[in-house]
Order: C-alpha cells, then sequence, then structure tokens
C-alpha cells in the first residue's frame, strides 16, 4: 500500500510516509504487539523508560541495515546455491542483534560512563526484545513486497524504535498518574496496563486511513 | 519462581506448577508478544501455540542436557541459539504443511525465538535442573499460555468473524451475520475485536477473570504451607 501512495508521490513524500506509518500506524507496539515484555515491567518508571526507549531506536535503526544488507548481498544470493535462506535468516538476525548489543554496550561503557547509566545497562535486555527481532522480520516483508532499499531500511528501523519509544513513555506517563487510582485488585498491574494500552492502541490505528498505507 | 514454597522434584509437578498456579500470562504476564498478534484467528493461534510448545519442551529438554558443558558467560547467547534451531524446525514444517496459514504468520512464527517464555523458562528452571523435569515445566509452560491465548481467539473470532477455524477446511458459522439484503438476523459482528485493541481488551478481561478466581481460591484456602 505504501508502494501504491510512493508510484503517485515524489520519492520525498514517500520517505515520510515510510517514516510515519512505522512509527504511527504501524506502531509495532500497538498494532503488532511486539516488545510487550519490556513494555509492560519498565513502564513503570519514567526515567527507565525514557533510556529503554533510546536504546530500542538506537538499536532497531543499526540493526535494521545491518540486517537489510546481510540479507540482500549474502543471504538472497546465497540462496540461487540451495541455501535454505529463509529459515537461516531467523539465526543469522539474531546472532547479527546479540552482537551489536554487546559491540554498543562496551563501546558506550569505554565512551562515557554517564551514558552507559542511562542507557548502556539496558542494552543485555534488547537482544530478547521482540521488537527488534520483528522489525528486522518485517523489514525482510517490506522488501519483498514493497521494494524498500537502503534509505527506506534505515527510516523504518528508525521509525519503528521511534513508535516504540512514543507508545513506552505515554505509558510510562500514564501509570505514574495511575499510582493514586483505585483499581479492583484481581485487575492491578497487567490488568489494567493491558487495557490502558488497548484504549491508546485504538488511538494509534485510527490513523490508519489518514496516512493511506 | 524465586519464592517457590518448596522445591519441585517430579515432572508432573513440574508441569503442574507451570500450567495453572504459575502461569505464565496471568501470573507474570510474558511472552504474548509473538502470538497475541493473530489471536483474531483460531487456526494461526492454534499453530502458534503448537510451535511454541514444542520450541519450549524441546529447548528447555536440551538446554538441561547441556547444562554442565556451556560455559557461564556464553549461556544466553547458546540458548538463544538452541532455540533458533527447533524455530526453524517449526518454520520449515509449517511452510510445508500449512502453506496458506504460513504466508500469513511467518514472522511472528520467527518471533518465537525471541519469546520471553522460552528464554524465561530456561534461564530460570532448565539451567538448573535435570532434563525429564526441565522438559515437563516447559511443555507445562507451553500449555498454559496455550490455554490462555486459545481463550482469547476464541473469543475474538467468534465475536469478529461470527466463525470458529475461518479460512480452513472446517470453517463453521456460529452466528451468522448481518448483511444487508442477503441476511438479515440480529448479530453483527463486532469489528473491534479484528483489529488489534480489541486483542489488548480480551487479553486484559481473561487475565482479569483468570486472576480474580485464583485470588478467590486463595482467599478461600486459608495457609496450607505452599499447595
Amino acid at each position: 500500500m505504501i508502494a501504491q501512495a510512493a508510484a503517485e508521490t515524489s520519492p520525498g513524500t514517500m520517505l515520510v510516509l515510510v517514516l510515519l506509518s512505522a512509527a504511527l500506524t504501524d506502531n509495532i507496539l500497538l498494532t503488532r504487539f511486539l516488545g510487550m515484555c519490556p513494555f509492560l515491567s519498565i513502564s513503570r518508571q519514567l526515567r527507565s523508560a525514557f533510556g529503554m526507549g533510546l536504546a530500542v531506536i538506537f538499536v532497531t535503526t543499526g540493526t535494521c541495515v545491518l540486517n537489510y544488507l546481510l540479507y540482500v548481498y549474502l543471504l538472497r544470493p546465497l540462496a540461487a546455491y540451495g541455501v535454505p535462506a529463509e529459515s537461516l535468516k531467523l539465526i543469522l538476525f539474531i546472532v547479527v542483534i546479540a552482537g551489536f548489543v554487546q559491540l554498543m554496550e562496551m563501546l558506550i561503557e569505554r565512551i562515557s560512563m554517564k551514558l552507559y547509566f542511562s542507557l548502556g545497562i539496558f542494552l543485555p535486555l534488547i537482544t530478547v526484545n521482540c521488537a527488534i527481532l520483528g522489525a528486522s522480520l518485517f523489514m525482510v516483508n517490506h522488501v519483498a513486497s514493497k521494494g524498500f532499499g537502503l534509505v527506506q531500511v534505515l527510516l523504518y528501523g528508525f521509525g519503528t524504535g521511534l513508535g516504540w519509544f512514543v507508545a513506552i513513555m505515554l505509558m510510562a506517563g500514564i501509570r505514574h498518574r495511575l499510582k493514586n487510582a483505585r483499581i479492583p485488585p484481581a485487575l492491578e498491574g497487567a490488568g489494567i496496563t493491558l487495557i490502558i494500552t488497548g484504549i491508546m492502541a485504538m488511538a494509534f490505528v485510527i490513523f490508519q486511513g489518514m496516512i493511506k498505507i | 519462581m524465586p519464592d517457590a514454597p518448596e522445591p519441585i522434584t517430579r515432572p508432573g509437578q513440574a508441569l503442574l506448577v507451570q500450567f495453572w498456579r504459575e502461569n505464565p500470562i496471568f501470573r507474570q504476564v510474558l511472552g504474548i508478544c509473538s502470538a497475541l498478534a493473530v489471536t483474531n484467528l483460531i487456526f494461526n493461534t492454534a499453530l502458534m501455540c503448537a510451535g511454541l510448545i514444542w520450541t519450549t519442551t524441546l529447548s528447555s529438554l536440551t538446554v538441561s542436557v547441556l547444562r554442565d558443558a556451556v560455559p557461564k558467560r556464553v549461556r544466553v547467547m547458546v540458548q538463544v541459539l538452541i532455540i533458533a534451531v527447533y524455530v526453524i524446525v517449526v518454520d520449515i514444517v509449517f511452510r510445508t504443511f500449512f502453506y496458506e496459514t504460513h504466508q500469513n504468520i511467518a514472522a511472528y512464527v520467527g518471533l518465537i525465538i525471541t519469546n520471553c517464555i522460552v528464554l524465561g523458562r530456561l534461564e530460570a528452571f532448565a539451567s538448573k535442573n535435570p532434563p525429564l523435569l526441565s522438559a515437563a515445566d516447559g511443555l507445562g509452560a507451553g500449555l498454559g499460555y496455550s490455554l490462555i491465548l486459545m481463550c482469547v481467539a476464541a473469543i475474538r473470532e467468534v465475536l469478529g468473524f461470527g466463525t470458529v477455524f475461518k479460512n480452513t477446511a472446517w470453517e463453521t458459522v456460529v452466528l451468522r451475520g448481518w448483511e444487508p439484503g442477503v441476511y438479515e438476523t440480529w448479530w453483527r459482528n463486532w469489528t473491534i475485536m479484528v483489529i488489534p485493541p480489541g486483542a489488548f481488551f480480551v487479553l486484559a478481561i481473561v487475565v482479569w477473570a483468570a486472576k480474580a478466581w485464583a485470588l478467590r481460591q486463595e482467599a478461600a484456602a486459608p495457609k496450607e504451607g505452599g499447595s
């Protein structure tokens, strides 16, 4: 559907569309339910939500680009020789993500301790954040169906991370206010968070009609 | 989990604890990421659940067998790779036997790798316990997870489409929908159940109900020292 819009519009508009749809209407957390575990556990505090959100933006952007390059220039050519590229990509992507995260953690620790404590401590958790692997897997779908190039993939990765960041920040803010509310005991914690997320998801999904996705 | 009242020694006990008392979804709300998105159709959910049960059982078994051979430092990486191998098997099997459905859920099948339940059980249980016990623990976690998700899927599909097993050979219309000119009944499909927000609401209600019931049971049976 992005492809249709792109055919009628200029390349610049197309890039904006990719970014907006990844961040808002196709929000990876609210429409695809990825990254729910850290979302539910870390959104209790605004500070850590911010750190985690930034780390996710950073890692999705980086790993999407890396995985795109590996997929297009390594796996797809190999598929001609009978290598099961579609299955191998799962292992390849997760290894790339784990390696990238490890590398970033070490780099950040070297560069600045302050940055390490605001962002670095969330990095180990990110390897198993479904949103990161999800972004790469959906990126492959987009490459196949909509012909994403490197720039689009970069924006897609960034937009996906941004969408997750926005969602967790909103949630942390709401939960901060929720501390004074009286909630039925059985609904406390996960239950009420899920309901709030559902209402948030409705607000985001509404935009699907506006950004021709 | 950490404050387990008594050590788990029998496989059957490990299975039951994971299935209900420490149910991964309504007790810990873990691992809903990879499957919640497909819960608007029962068949897709059943496939995802089968994949998850297979992965969590066998990777628990494997990790437990290898638990002394793997150095602590690379533990998580090895666990992820073991999971990835089993998920690839699932991916290939689904691609072969359920091609049409697989086209729609391919990305989510891959995401079983990062499912928090699988890794959580490996880290919390299988890396410290003998193989048979770990396999039972994994199986219990998988079944407990499937129980809740199948409930969610059943509610969403019946209310959202009025059918059971839509898009398969067993498709049955349970609630005949309202269509002007063709047939008109009292029933009108709920669009909200088909779109993503519906999953959040239904899951919240299922978790609420399960937790309320568990709380009431705990209140009714005063302290007996564990279970």
